[in-house]
């Protein structure tokens, strides 16, 4: 990255000066400055979060290309989701910066923010469906909040949506009517629904049946190309996400571990990422959450208490 | 909303039955448009006791409400109480008119009962009614009762 | 000792920030209703929900406490001989206390409690970051349009309330008991002062009706994104409005009336 270098550059030349550090401000203006908005579309630098106690990103750097359809992957719980929802402005890093358009997503106004939202699209992981308005409403609901556009434009509009992700025979339903596949399609077709520059999937593919994952994986694909988006997918789905994503980043203990092509991703060096692509039970990968004990020992110790917790 | 001419409707209504109790409230529970303070005119009234009587007790003449007690104080001077009245402004009086006080029901609230005279000059804002009947006090009633029985004895 | 001064600090301190934040919660809601007047469709379908939904049961129990009220007084005016004045005792205490007391509380309980789950439902479904995420601000678009639903709601519910009330105590006093029609009202006329008493009872009701919605959609809003959070929120909106409405009505029957 230039802008890295160019900090970097300016560090050695105080140093032999003066030997000052450039304290975090001038660090943070500098990075703002010359953050090239060019071909990248989200740029996240430096990036720490945590969660309480919890420390998900220790660092984490990221280039998200324009036009691409770019995945990150990762083990649950990582911290997948959060990072969607750093980079939609929803959460505020404790350190580093995330710019998106070239824009300092954690300082911008409200106003400012909202203004870039409309641009982004985004599926959450839990479909986030507004459940007192039927499927056509809520596809509609982004088009009726922010256009002025005909009612029958918006007809049209809404349904040439649901028929993409196969749902128009399904319009008047309500949200507790759909099946969990269902719902994330409807879903998918709201985030889509503005014609947004930059779209972020989360788990698109979950339990969804064969033919609707192909569908919707073609869909991904073809939107991305169709209307020159940019997609960012969140999922566990190796093999479906290997197949239309043009880059992967796997995130890994709040860094991000390896990036590239699938390809060369398959043929990793690193063992770690390896066994997460081909999904091979054994390896460096703990399929546990970190546990104070072992298994047999946690078996054979006493209970603190024995009262449970209910 | 699934049917919003339904809930426009509903709505509707909701808001009229609002507004007509609110309206019912003002005119058939309260007076609102009569003796409101500040139609009509002020009347001065001096009693030697006025009991149990307090702001906002109708002045009655012959059983027909004319008016309100606006204020009650003491004239430091004198020790009489001093009662302004405020009388709705379609009512006129003679200026030998004479106020007494009276109780409604054997516990209920104090009025003022006016009491017309038949001069041709006619009470205005800020004149004093001088013939005054003080309110009848229970205790002082009873006390009169007893005092006059010992005096029978004799 | 010590510890037991921290726990008290600690608490106080918990509780001055909920405040803090309900405050700000507030201010960002107020600053949502001016664009409202453009979207007068989102107000009319909470006033349906806030309002109408709530219509039932304030008819209800207003025109069964009003009855209950027209038995009671006149069993016990009765006693001193004072049975005409049924009316002005019925009216006096619903339009200065009862019907803007149990109208609100009422009100608590069923519109309310429903507020704080919607919203804390839409909460832990994600819907309110979804509608972020659409560049919709759910400040505008769900909190501003029902928290003045349930200024309007509330005043109009409170004089529903009260005239069913005072219906219900003619109907029992008046049809059943025998008391003079025209002493009923005409008394009532006299003692019932429109400025003293019925302006002063609505201007209860709206203050109520404020603190009311304000605590339900701060509460649903502020919720755990959890069931049980939800379920707590719901209590709690249904506690602390009752509590807020009695303590501020002790505080404005003094100021009005004292
Ligand atoms: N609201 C929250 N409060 C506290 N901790 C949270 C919260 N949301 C998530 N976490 C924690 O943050 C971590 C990352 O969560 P996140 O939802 O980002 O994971 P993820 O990578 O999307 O996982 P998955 O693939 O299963 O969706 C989890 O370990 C979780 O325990
Ligand atoms: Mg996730």
């Amino acid at each position: 990255m230039t802008d890295r270098s160019v900090i970097d550059s300016a560090q050695v030349l105080l140093d032999t000066r003066c030997r000052c550090k450039l304290n975090a401000p001038w660090t943070q203006f500098m990075a703002d400055t010359f953050a090239d908005a060019g071909d990248h579309l989200v740029d996240i630098r430096d990036l720490h979060f945590s969660r309480g106690e919890r420390l998900l990103f220790d660092g984490v750097e990221l280039s998200i290309r324009r036009g691409e359809v770019t995945a990150i992957m990762g083990p649950s719980g990582t911290g997948k989701t959060t990072l969607l929802k750093l980079i939609g402005g929803q959460l505020q890093p404790d350190r580093g910066t995330i710019h998106v358009e070239g824009q300092h997503v954690a300082g911008l106004s409200t106003r400012g923010l909202y203004k870039l939202r409309r641009r982004m699209g985004m599926l959450f992981q839990s479909g986030a469906l507004f459940t007192d308005l039927s499927v056509f409403d809520n596809v509609a609901f982004p088009l009726r909040e922010h256009t002025d556009l005909p009612e029958p434009l918006i007809r049209d509009l809404v349904l040439l949506k649901l028929q993409a992700v196969g749902l128009r025979g399904a319009r008047d339903l309500m949200p507790a009517q759909l099946s969990g596949g269902m719902a994330r399609r409807v879903a998918l077709a709201r985030a889509i629904a503005l014609d947004p520059t930059m779209v972020m999937y989360d788990e698109p593919f979950t339990g969804q049946d064969p033919i609707s994952m192909g569908v919707l994986v073609d869909l991904i694909r073809r939107l991305n190309d169709a209307l020159g988006l940019s997609s960012i997918i969140v999922s566990h789905d190796v093999a479906e996400t290997a197949r239309i994503a043009d880059r992967i980043h796997v995130l890994h203990g709040g860094r991000i571990v390896e990036s590239g092509t699938p390809g060369a991703l398959y043929e990793s060096q690193s063992e770690w990422v390896r066994q997460f692509m081909h999904g091979l039970p054994d390896g460096p990968v703990p399929f546990h959450y970190p546990a104070a004990l072992g298994f047999d020992e946690d078996l054979m110790s006493q209970p603190r208490s024995s009262r449970g917790a209910w | 909303m699934r049917n919003r001419r339904l809930v426009e409707i509903w709505v509707g209504v909701f808001v009229a039955m609002g507004a007509a109790a609110l309206f019912g409230l003002a005119i058939q529970v309260s007076n609102v448009q009569v003796f409101d303070a500040r139609g009509g005119y002020e009347l001065e009234l001096r009693f030697e006791n006025i009991g149990g009587l307090r702001t906002r007790a109708p002045v009655t003449v012959g059983g027909v409400r004319v008016g309100r007690v606006a204020d009650v104080e003491l004239d430091s001077s004198t020790y009489e109480a001093k009662v302004t009245v405020r009388i709705d402004e379609r009512y006129e009086f003679p200026e030998d008119t004479s106020a007494s006080i009276y109780t409604s029901g054997l516990l209920g609230e104090q009025y003022i009962a006016l009491d017309p005279g038949g001069l041709d000059f006619y009470l205005r804002d800020g004149d004093e009614i001088t013939l005054t009947q003080s309110a009848l006090v229970l205790e002082r009633m009873i006390g009169q009762f007893l005092y006059q029985m010992g005096n029978d004895d004799d | 000792m010590v510890n037991g001064f921290q726990r008290l600090g600690a608490r106080a301190l918990a509780i001055a920030e909920r405040f803090g934040r309900a405050f700000l919660f507030l201010l960002r809601a107020l600053a949502g209703m001016p664009a409202l007047v453009l979207r007068p469709g989102l107000v009319v379908q909470q006033l349906y929900s806030v309002g109408v939904l709530s219509l039932v049961i304030i008819v209800v129990s207003g025109v069964f406490v009003g009855m209950v009220l027209g038995l009671q007084g006149y069993t016990t005016l009765l006693n001193f001989g004072a049975e005409q004045s049924l009316g002005v005792l019925v009216a006096l205490s619903i339009v200065r206390e009862l019907g803007p007391v149990v109208t609100a509380l009422l009100f608590a309980g069923r519109a309310g409690s429903a507020l704080a789950a919607e919203i804390g439902l839409m909460k832990s479904t994600e819907q309110l970051s979804g509608m972020e995420m659409m560049a919709v601000d759910p400040m505008n678009r769900v909190i501003a349009p029902r928290l003045l639903a349930g200024f309007l709601a509330m005043p109009l519910l409170a004089a529903i309330f009260s005239f069913l009330a005072i219906l219900g105590s003619y109907v029992i006093g008046v049809g059943l008991l025998g008391v003079d029609a025209g002493a009923f009202w005409g008394q009532m006329q006299d003692a019932v002062e429109f400025r003293e008493d019925i302006l002063n009872g609505v201007i209860k009701s709206v203050v109520f009706g404020f603190v009311a919605s304000w605590i339900a959609v701060f509460e649903g809003y502020d919720a755990e994104p959890t069931s049980e959070g939800v379920s707590r929120a719901t209590t709690r909106t249904v506690v602390y409005t009752a509590l807020a409405v009695l303590g501020l009505d002790f505080v404005l029957t003094a100021v009005m009336f004292g």
